[in-house]
Order: structure tokens, then sequence, then C-alpha cells
């Protein structure tokens, strides 16, 4: 039984804060270049594709030493620069008067400001400068994607959002999972009987896991990722793994794009190279994995020629140069074949639970 | 075999059988036709005065008459017409002031006679001419045209007191014509005889009673065209056969000298010897071979010197100006005068302008205005030559296109305008005028587009200064809220900074 222990440096409350008054201090910065008689201009990492390097220490992709400079001297950086300081202000608002918002959302009340962005790619886009600028995530300014996913599992949480302050909250209260949004991200945690975690990337699977109780019968957490895991999930894994110590395991289908998904989990993305704590660098990717396909004698369909370009894609990815996964890509290409993890109904519907999990997690 | 008959018919019966190639073609053209010469005969007679024209043109509907029956009067203050000359200028073809080299308007003496003969031979009424030269008299005549023998049939004439001193020619005939289709152009003509003239106070009252009005915007006026000498290469038999008829010259020597253009004691004698002719000759004496072989010498022989121009009067690049600025209110106007020239004997000057924007339309093509001794020329606008520069024309080198408001002038003058036909609407593609109309467009699209290219850079920089003054205040006002600050940043001193950059990259 673990009881709230948690960390200065994953408390999400002080994540906030400190992202807060990082926004106070660029606002600031400007503000006293303006007094000045000086144009207002900012550097900050490049986020050009010659500057994005892994890291193989943090195990994740990360920004190099390359700066860019954006001043409001130059005519084309100006507007940028604007709905950069405007972003800014609006995470601002965001946080003091403790309100969400999505990414659309931002795109949408800038109009209320007369700042217009000229598409929603062009906003989110201005809300990874900021990222980059103060070097916090976005979910820390209150700014959360649409995509949600789910958590199931005995966890006791402690909310922090206004009008929930101390409430507290199972997550095996609702048998569907809770939905990792905003009030869930910034929960402390409370309490636990689990010993480790479980992401999978399908509903389907999450809500047979639930039915058959694997949280009890393996003490599990289970998280829903819903294919690629968002941003706030994938934060939500790191600070189970980091804050709870509990082991994360990972299973998606066997193909890969499914070991694509553990991987970001794992050892984040590229898009994501200017963002710490994202990562969960310990956790494992359990299946399906191509080998399983073979000793299991799964139902398998054959690889399409894009499946095969995103292997050899994969297989000079430098997250990818361990062995695990360089011998399930050989594997994929040697059988061409893939498999969903639905292909274990083949054995009846509780196989997965009862004899394929157990495996896989003993062979941890 | 079936007898034919011949019969001699008179000039007047000439022009009445072939009235369209003086441009009276049908009812509609036959009007604009008519009001067009009458109104260049008053421009011609006004400034032969040296006053600026005061013209009023006046067409109301016949009372008592058919439909589409006019009657047209036209006011001026020229010179007016000597008591003697009057039956015989609108009442008979061919008779005029217009004979001599000179640049003028009109130039084979039909327009007036043909527009009251026109009105005679549709409506079959008298034509009333009063005119005075600032004598103590005012003539008024009633008179009709004899078409066959080509004489004026007087049919009244009084005599009035001109107590005022009152000078110039007032026309007065019947006609009939369509008014409501030659309307626009009519009122194209006056607009652009008001831009080619814009000295000339015009105004037109119309059957309805409507009231145009081009007044003035300068009483300076262009010197007048002077009389000029034949010049040699400009001359053919026929034209030395009535020199050696009326020379009062008996040698060779002085006929040279005297009778033809630029030509000098020196040039006479050398050309005498190279056209092998004695210099002591008796010019009256010289056979119809001789004349010939003369004549053909003369386009042989090439050291005469070239045609003057100073005996032509351009508008002038001031005047041109006035007029495009007064009848286009453009938002950029550029004029050239080109160089004096030559073609065939005689001398011409092109004048090009080219105007820009204002309240000129897009047309989606380059509009024209063809002038020609400071008349508009607006029919068979294809056909002429300043078309077909402006149509071969490398705009796209100039910055410029169709799409733009651009309007282009040019105006040649000339002793003699080469004209494909008597109708005088357009000019032929002669090669050394369409050179010089080439020559004046380039000058003119130059400098529009030098005045295009700034306006570009100013248009650019202006959307630049409206970026920083649309977003510099927005970084100052969210960074004020962000930072929590009461008071927002100054920041008309950096807006100020970038404007002055600005004028300093203007001027270099």
């Amino acid at each position: 039984m673990t009881e709230k222990k948690q960390t200065t440096d994953y408390s999400a409350i002080e994540k906030k804060k400190e992202a807060a008054t990082r926004l106070v201090d660029f606002g600031e910065t400007l503000y006293t270049q303006m007094t000045q008689n000086e144009f207002p201009w900012i550097t900050m990492p490049s986020r050009s594709i010659e500057n994005i390097i892994y890291s193989p220490k943090l195990r994740q992709y990360i920004l190099g030493d390359r700066r860019v400079k954006r001043s409001a001297r130059n005519i084309r950086h100006i507007r940028p620069l604007s709905q950069l300081v405007w972003t800014a202000f609006f995470a601002h608002h965001l946080a003091t008067n403790r309100k969400t918002s999505t990414l659309r959302d931002v795109y949408y009340s800038a109009q209320a400001y007369e700042m217009s962005f000229k598409d929603q790619s062009e906003s989110d886009n201005v809300i990874i400068d900021l990222e980059t600028v103060t070097g916090s995530a976005r979910e820390e300014f209150n700014i959360f994607p649409e995509e949600r996913s789910a958590v199931f599992g005995d966890l006791t949480i402690e909310y922090t959002v206004p009008g929930y302050e101390g409430r507290r909250m199972n997550l095996t209260s609702h048998p569907d999972g809770l939905m990792v949004g905003p009030a869930l991200t910034y929960s402390e945690f409370v309490k636990t009987s689990a010993n480790k975690v479980i992401a999978i990337e399908k509903g389907g699977l999450f809500t047979r896991f639930i039915e058959e109780n694997v949280h009890t019968k393996h003490n599990a957490l289970l998280v829903l990722t819903a294919g690629q895991a968002p941003r706030a999930t994938r934060h939500f894994i790191r600070r189970l793994n980091k804050e709870l110590e509990l082991p994360v395991y990972i299973l998606t289908d066997g193909d890969p794009w499914g070991m694509h998904i553990a991987m970001v989990i794992i050892s984040g993305s590229a898009n994501a190279a200017h963002i710490r704590d994202l990562t969960t660098p310990d956790a494992k990717w359990s299946g399906v994995w191509a080998t399983d396909i073979q000793s299991y004698k799964l139902p398998s369909i054959p690889l399409t020629e894009r499946d095969v370009k995103r292997l050899h894609e994969l297989q000079r990815d430098p997250r990818y140069k361990e062995k695990l996964w360089q011998r399930e890509i050989k594997t994929f290409m040697k059988i061409g074949k893939k498999a969903e993890q639905e292909a274990f109904s083949r054995y009846g519907l509780t196989y997965i639970v009862d004899e394929y999990l157990p495996a896989k997690l003993e062979a941890d | 075999m079936a007898s034919q008959t011949f019969e001699e018919i008179s000039p007047a019966d000439f022009f009445y059988r072939n009235r369209e190639i003086a441009g009276f073609t049908n009812p509609s053209r036959a009007i604009f036709a008519a009001i067009r010469e009458l109104v260049e005969n008053s421009l011609d007679a006004a400034e032969a005065f040296a006053v600026p024209p005061n013209i009023y043109v006046r067409l109301s509907d016949e009372q008592d008459s058919t439909p589409g029956t006019y009657l047209l009067r036209v006011q001026d203050n020229g010179s007016g017409i000597t008591s003697r000359h009057i039956p015989s200028a609108f009442g008979q073809v061919l008779f005029g002031s217009k004979y001599k080299l000179k640049q003028s308007r009109g130039t084979f003496g039909l327009g007036g006679t043909m527009a009251v003969l026109y009105g005679q031979i549709t409506t079959h009424k008298p034509a009333q001419i009063i005119s005075s030269t600032a004598s103590s008299k005012v003539y008024k005549y009633r008179i009709m045209v004899d078409i066959q023998r080509n004489k004026p049939v007087i049919l009244e004439r009084r005599i009035l007191l001109n107590r005022d001193r009152w000078h110039g020619t007032i026309v007065e005939f019947s006609l009939e014509g369509d008014y409501y289709r030659a309307m626009p152009k009519i009122l194209d003509y006056f607009k652009q005889t008001a831009l080619v003239n814009p000295y000339a106070n015009i105004t037109f009252v119309d059957p309805k009673g409507r009231l145009y009005k081009f007044t003035r915007v300068t009483t300076k006026m262009p010197s007048p065209p002077k009389e000029t000498l034949p010049h040699p290469y400009g001359v053919d038999v026929e034209k030395v056969k009535r020199l050696v008829r009326v020379t009062p010259h008996n040698n060779m020597l002085d006929f040279m000298k005297s009778h033809f253009h630029r030509i000098s004691e020196n040039i006479a004698k050398r050309f005498i010897e190279f056209a092998d002719i004695s210099p002591k000759k008796n010019p009256r004496k010289l056979n119809p071979q001789e004349i010939v072989k003369l004549v053909h010498m003369m386009k042989r022989y090439e050291d005469f010197r070239p045609p003057s121009a100073s005996c032509l009067s351009p508008l002038g690049e001031d005047l041109l100006k006035a007029g495009i600025l007064k009848a286009l209110k453009p938002e950029f106007t550029a004029v050239c005068q080109r160089k004096p020239s030559t073609y065939a004997g005689h001398p011409f000057i092109v004048e090009t302008a080219m105007a820009y924007g204002g309240e000129i339309p897009k047309r989606g093509d380059f509009i024209l205005y063809r002038f020609a001794n400071r008349i508009p020329l607006l029919y068979d606008e294809a056909s002429d030559v300043s078309f077909r520069v402006v149509k071969s024309f490398n705009w796209r080198r100039y910055k410029a296109s169709q799409d733009m408001p651009i309007a282009v002038l040019v105006h040649i003058c000339s002793t003699k305008i080469p004209y494909k036909t008597v109708g005088k609407e357009f000019i032929a593609d002669r090669p050394e005028i369409k050179r010089e109309v080439l020559n004046g467009i380039r000058d003119v699209a130059r400098r529009l587009k030098r005045f295009l290219s700034k306006r570009e850079h100013v248009a650019k920089e202006k959307r630049r200064l409206n970026i920083f003054s649309k977003y510099l205040p927005k970084i100052a006002k969210f960074t004020t809220e962000l930072a929590g600050r009461e008071e927002e940043p100054d920041i008309e001193k950096l807006l100020l900074s970038v404007r002055k950059v600005d004028r300093k990259k203007t001027d270099d």
C-alpha cells in the first residue's frame, strides 16, 4: 500500500505553478524590452529536423543546441510572435481562472481577441512554440487535445480542480473506466493496491480485461491508450511509473504501428522533442510480438507494402536499436504476417487473460 | 452592242453619289460626320483668328417633320468668312481654304459643304449661314447646292449691322439622322475634342435638351501652323506642272529656290547639276518629258535638307497634359513630344501620352485615343497604325497589363496626314510614322513603369507598416496583462522608427 507519495518533480500542481511563472516571465521579458524602446524578441530552441536529436541517455528525442530568434523587428516574425504572446496570455488567463481548454477551443478563442489564426494547425503550431519557449507542456497551461483515453483500477486519487478540491475517487468506481482528462491529469495520487500498469491499445480488449477482473487477478491498473496515446495519457502513465513506482506493460496489435504505439509511450516522439516527462523509458512492450504469432499460431494477415516500408523505417530508428525490437522487426519481415490483439479469440474469449497475459507478465 | 451613254458629273454630284467615302454612310454615321465637320471648321476658324474657340452646337428635333429629322446649329467665334465666299464655302464641293500646304484639321475641303449637301438631299431644305469677320456687317445667307453643277444657289441674302463687332460663323440646316444610335460616338467625339483642344469651350445641347459643357482649362494656345512650300520629295508631276504654269521666275535656279521647301542657292545649284538641267533654263519652257525627268531626279537626289517642322503646330506637352488631366482625371500621366520627322517629304510630329488610374475605367484592354491634327479619330480603330503598335507592344516589359486602367494617346500632326480614306478615320501604316509612334509609346511607357514600380513599392511599404501597427500594439497589450503591469509600454517610438527607415529607403 503506497500512501500519498509524491516527489516535487512530478507534482502536477507544482508543474502548473511553474508553467504559470514561466508564462509571466515570458511576458515580463518582452514588456521590459519594449519599455527600453527595443523591439520585443525571444530566442528558443530550433524545432527544425536537423535540431531534433536522439539522446541515448534520456532515451528520447531532444532538441539540440541550435536556437532561433523571433523578433518583432522582423516583418515575417511579428505576426507569429504576437500570436505567441497572445497564446501565452490566454494560457495564463486559463490557469488563473482555473479553466481548461482544447486545442480547437484555443483556435476559436483567438478570434475574440482579433488574433486570427489561418487554421487550427497554425494555432497548434504556436502552442508548440509556447511549449518550446517555456519548456512546459501545454497540459500544464490547461490546454488539452480532443482525444481522450481511459484508466481503470484500484487507484484513489484526490482532485485539485476547482469545485472538486480534496474530493477523492477510486478508479474502479466506473466500469467503463475514467477518462484521462484535465481533472485526472491534475489529480494527486493517494493510494493504490496495484503493483503494475497495463496499457492497452484497443477499447475492446480494455473492456474485456475489466470484465475478466484483470485488475484484481493481476493487481493491475488498466490504461486504454485508444490508439496512439495522447500526451496527457503518456504523462499519466509516466506518473504512475515514477510516482507509484509501478512497472508498465504495454499490449498492442502485432504490427509495426502497434509497436510504435508502445515505443512512443516508452521513448516519446520527435514532435515532442521539446518536452520532457512524457516518456516512460522503463515500460515494456509485452506484445503482440511477431514471435507470438509464430508460437501461439495466431490467425494472421499478410503485411502490406506500407507495413513493410514502416518496418524498414523503424529498423533504422535510434529508438529501436535494442535487441528485442530488432528481433521482432526482423521476424515480422521474415514471416510477412501481422496479427491483431483480437486474434487470441480463436482460443476462446478468456484465453488472452487466462493464458497469454500471465505468460507475458512472467516472462519479464 | 448596247450603246453607252457618257456624262460628265460635277464634284458635288460625285460626292452625292459616293457620300460614304466622305463618312456619310448611314443615318447614324451621317449625323456624327455632319457635327464633326462643322466643329472642326469652327476650331480652325477660331485658331486662325488666334482666339480660344467658343463653340456651341445644338441638335434639335425638327418641328412638323418626319421623326429622325434634326435641325443642327453650329456657332463659333472664329474668323468668319468674307461675304463673297460664304455661298461657295457651303455650297460648292472642293471649295475651301485648305488646299495650301499647311497643317489643318480638314484636308479635302469637303467638310462643310458635304454636311449641307447631305442635309439638302435628305430634307430638301436650304441651309442658313450667318457670318461676320468683325467688320461692321453681318451677312446672312440662305443657300442650296445645285448638285449637278456644283454651284451654290442663293435663296436669300441679308446684311445686318454688327454693332458689337462680332466675329464668327453660324451654320444651321436640317438633316436626317439617327442621333440615338450615334450618341455614344458623338459624346466621345466631344470629350476627346475637348481633351486635345484644352483651350476651347465646347457646348453641346442634344435633342432631349441635355447640356454637355466642356470648359477650357487654359487660354494658352499652341502657335498656329504656318503655310509652307512643298518639299521636293513630296511633289508629283502634276504639282510641278502647275508651278511651272504660274511661276514668275525665268531660270531654274530661282524656280527651285522659291517654290520648294528648304532649298538654298547652293542646294539648288548642286541639284540642277545632278539633274543635268541648265540653271539658266526657263522653267516655263520645260516640256512634259523634262518635267517627268525633273520630278524623277528630285526623288533620287539625296542631299535635300529634310523638311522643317517649324510650320507644324503640335499641341505641346503642357497642353496635352492639361487636356488629359481634365478629360480623364487620371492618377498618373506622362506625355512625350517626339522630335519632328518626315515621310515622303512631309514633316510630322508624333505626340504620345499614357494615363493610368483615376477615372480611367478598366476595360480589359488598353484604351487608345487617336488624334490627327488635333481631331479625334473614332472609327476603324483596328486599321490604324497606332492600334497596331499598341497591340504588338511589349507591355509586360513595362510592368503594364491589359487589366490595368491604362489609356494610351497618340497625336500625329503633319502638313499631310496619311489617311487611308476621305472619311479621315485611320492612319496608314507608314514605316516612318510607325517608328515614331512606337518610340513615343516606349518613352511614356518607361515613365509609367517607373510610376508603377514606385507605387508598388509604396504599397508594399504601406502593407509592411500596417503589419507593424497591427501587431505591435497587440504584443504590448498582451505582455502588459501577462506581466501583470498596469501601464502598457510606449511603442510609438518603435512604430516611428519603422517609418523612418522606410522614408530613407524610399529616398534611395
